[in-house]
């Protein structure tokens, strides 16, 4: 099976090791796994700033590189989003485009409703053991309908022990540019989330995507919980990452 | 009313900053997210009722002018008066009229974010009428120098109890009160005169039903009996031309999603049907029954990409599970209608240049679209909004620039790919050994607040490329 990997802009730059865990991943679950090296950006950007032109040029691009594939990873609920949901709505009114467009978006996949539903991976590749919480990111969640992909997944490893917090499916705040135009209402949203992080009583949030692990995780620095781990879910299940809490007592769980 | 949706950001930062109205927005959307939860689980089959709702709400909407003219005439069969308003404007015009016509001093009102649109009580008081509020969140405000509503449901959400028990002991000069049912007890003392000296009722509307020509209003305090039925010898509904539905059968229907999406009820206390003016032999009801029906931008939306927002039944389940609107309260926004709902509304209507921020002030996580009872698909629509923006030219010359900056190097994989490796360096390099970047230029809506959490090393394709033998050959 012919795996295309779309790493995600933002993973690429910020924290590369979430594709290398995702191949680790994918190719546990017998994947043969490609990354095209023309891929840059899924166009969400400029879809969400207004500029469908951009977002439609992006669409097509990606389009080229990745229909010869048999299925489409991301570790991207928002980028699997916008390629499912709102590829199809940007070439409404060209028919032909849009047949193509309507076979990617079928067999593009965020990656844990790819290992869970496509797959249906019965074990994971790596060791991770401590207690953690899940943050539902709202794209995936709303747009794709990722919730209990990743819970599944995660109860592969009875090592793993996942205490809910209270709203997990509520907005961390991020919402793209609306970050960076908004802060202030934007870390007033993500204190909320930190709150119920912090109040699940696990010091590691696991979530898939990478917009919200920079807000919390740079919410909780700058706020001075230097000790809260926050983690990709392909980190987590490929175990590519130590321990949470900082390893210790999960030796013998080894 | 005044549009002040320009200082939307100056007044966000306010609204964060004011403890006091943090913690009475905590309380709202607890409440009523998990009210509404509960609620819409008494419903057999909530999706499917959704679904039913929507499609007899489009048939509406597909023919409007059909059903309004239907209502016109079965409104006027009944014996009511149906006036048509093209602004916010005439329709205040034409209910002054109508308080000159009775020659009336006294106006007693229900609930109406129509009337909000209007400024009503300006416009009557300016010709020597006096007005009163009667939904008690209201009138609240009203005794609060005319502070405007801050949702459309519940207007005075936005104050604690004890900010009520302050107002009421400074306006109504009696002993400050603490306990809510004795607080409502006074507020009904001070009410109830008003109700039996009252010359007309003025009232919104839910629903216009069609095929009866009657208005249906959903209340919880019992003030709208006393303004429209007893009472007053005129009753003058307004409302929007878009809340004509076809029959009481499409009525039963949004009946059973209205207070559960909005307050969680599974029926509001009070629920009236009203049906013309009183008839020869009839028991009560006013003498003289009027519909002021208001387009006020409205007729734009229809046959166009906004469309699907007229189907909105006002019950705030939008702003109500908003993360933003939790944080900021509904006087931020700056007009009649707040959260969502309101940020495709009110640029809709009052035009999108004084209404910048109000499509981006959203993270469009999605959550107004999964509890509107109508579906109306408001992170769609409100994308839609930015495009028109954009196309405008309406974005900061910045924005515009790093958006065309961005979109050029992503549409070209030999220029992105250089520059995304440096852009890792830089990157990192600034983020120091703790890999934290805490000021970041041009980026300071971030970093004010939060670190960037820095790279570590090359990108991922350039690790990629590095293991031999696993590039691909395309």
């Amino acid at each position: 099976m012919k795996v295309a990997l779309f790493i995600t802009c933002l993973v690429d730059v910020m924290r590369p090791e979430i594709a290398e865990a995702s191949v680790r991943l994918l190719e546990s679950a017998g994947c043969t796994v490609e990354v095209p090296m023309t891929q840059t950006c899924c166009g969400q950007p400029g879809y969400n700033s207004g500029d469908s032109a951009a977002a439609r040029d992006l669409a097509r691009k990606f389009l080229t590189e990745f229909e010869g594939f048999d299925y489409v990873v991301m570790p991207s609920g928002s980028c699997g989003g916008m390629v499912r949901q709102h590829y199809p709505t940007l070439f409404a009114d060209d028919p032909d485009l849009r047949n193509r467009i309507d076979a990617l978006a079928q067999k593009t996949f965020e990656l844990t409703a790819f290992l869970h539903d496509v797959i249906g991976v019965s074990a994971l590749p790596g060791r991770f053991a401590g207690e953690i919480t899940y943050h539902d990111s709202c794209s995936g969640l709303r747009e794709l309908g990722v919730q209990a992909q990743p819970r599944a997944l995660l109860a592969l490893n009875p090592s793993i022990r996942l205490t809910e917090m209270k709203e997990a499916r509520a907005c961390c705040g991020f919402g793209g540019t609306f970050a960076i135009k908004y802060g202030d209402i934007s870390s007033a949203i993500v204190d909320e989330k930190i709150g119920h992080i912090h109040a699940s009583g696990a010091a590691c949030v696991v979530l898939g995507d990478l917009g919200c692990m920079l807000n919390i995780e740079g919410r909780l620095r700058r706020t001075g919980d230097n000790t809260t781990r926050v983690l990709h879910i392909a980190q987590v299940l490929a175990g590519t990452v130590s321990d949470a809490p900082p390893p210790s007592a999960t030796d013998e769980a080894r | 009313m005044q549009v002040q949706s320009m200082h939307f950001k100056a007044r966000s930062g306010q609204k964060l900053a004011d403890l006091r109205l943090q913690q009475n927005l905590k309380v709202l959307s607890q409440r009523w997210t998990v009210g509404r939860t509960n609620a819409i689980a008494e419903l057999d089959d909530f999706e499917a009722t959704r679904d039913e709702a929507v499609s007899r709400r489009d048939r509406a909407l597909a023919n409007l002018d059909v059903w309004l003219e239907r209502f016109e005439a079965q409104a006027t069969a009944r014996g009511a008066t149906v006036l048509w308003a093209e602004t916010p404007e005439e329709a205040s015009k034409l209910v002054v009229e109508i308080a000159r016509r009775h020659e009336v001093a006294k106006v007693t009102k229900s609930k109406s974010m129509v009337s909000e649109e209007m400024a009503l009580n300006r416009h009557l008081e300016a010709v020597g009428v006096k007005v009163v509020e009667t939904d008690l969140g209201e009138y609240i405000l009203q005794i609060n120098d005319n502070e405007p509503p801050s949702h459309i449901v519940a207007p005075v959400v936005h104050k604690s109890k004890d900010e009520v028990s302050d107002l009421f002991a400074r306006v109504h000069k009696r002993p400050r009160l603490t306990d809510i049912p004795q607080m409502t007890r006074e507020a009904r003392e001070f009410l109830r005169p008003e109700f039996l000296s009252s010359d007309m009722g003025v009232s919104g509307g839910n629903f216009l039903i069609a095929e009866t020509g009657s208005v249906a209003v959903f209340t919880n305090e019992g003030n709208e009996g006393m303004c429209t039925v007893l009472p007053p010898k005129v009753h003058v509904v307004v409302t929007g031309i878009e809340k004509v539905i076809p029959t009481l059968e499409d009525l039963a229907t949004m009946a059973r999603l209205l207070p559960r999406s909005a307050t969680g009820q599974s029926i509001s206390n009070y629920f009236s049907i009203l049906t013309g003016p009183r008839a020869p032999g009839e028991q009560d009801g006013p003498e003289h029954m009027y519909f002021v029906l208001v387009d006020g931008g409205r007729s734009g939306l229809l046959g166009g990409e906004f469309q699907d927002m007229l189907r909105c039944i006002r019950c705030g389940a939008c702003m109500n599970h908003c993360p933003v609107y939790q944080k900021i309260g509904g006087h931020t926004y700056g007009w009649v209608y707040p959260g969502p709902m309101g940020s495709v509304l009110t640029p809709s209507y009052v035009g999108l240049e004084k209404t910048l921020d109000l499509p981006q002030a959203a993270t469009l996580c999605g959550e107004c679209h999964v509890v509107c009872p109508m579906k109306i698909p408001l992170p769609d629509l409100l994308r839609k909004l930015r495009e028109r923006q954009f196309e405008r030219g309406l974005r900061p010359w910045r924005e515009r620039l790093g958006l065309a900056a961005w979109a050029f190097a992503a549409r070209r994989p030999a220029i992105y790919r250089p520059l995304v490796r440096i852009g890792a360096r830089v990157l990192g390099w600034m983020g120091g050994d703790a890999h934290r970047i805490s000021r970041l230029p041009g980026g300071s809506g971030w970093s004010l607040y939060r670190d960037m959490p820095a790279p570590v090393g090359p990108t991922f394709k350039e690790r990629w490329a590095k293991q031999a033998g696993r590039t691909p050959p395309r």
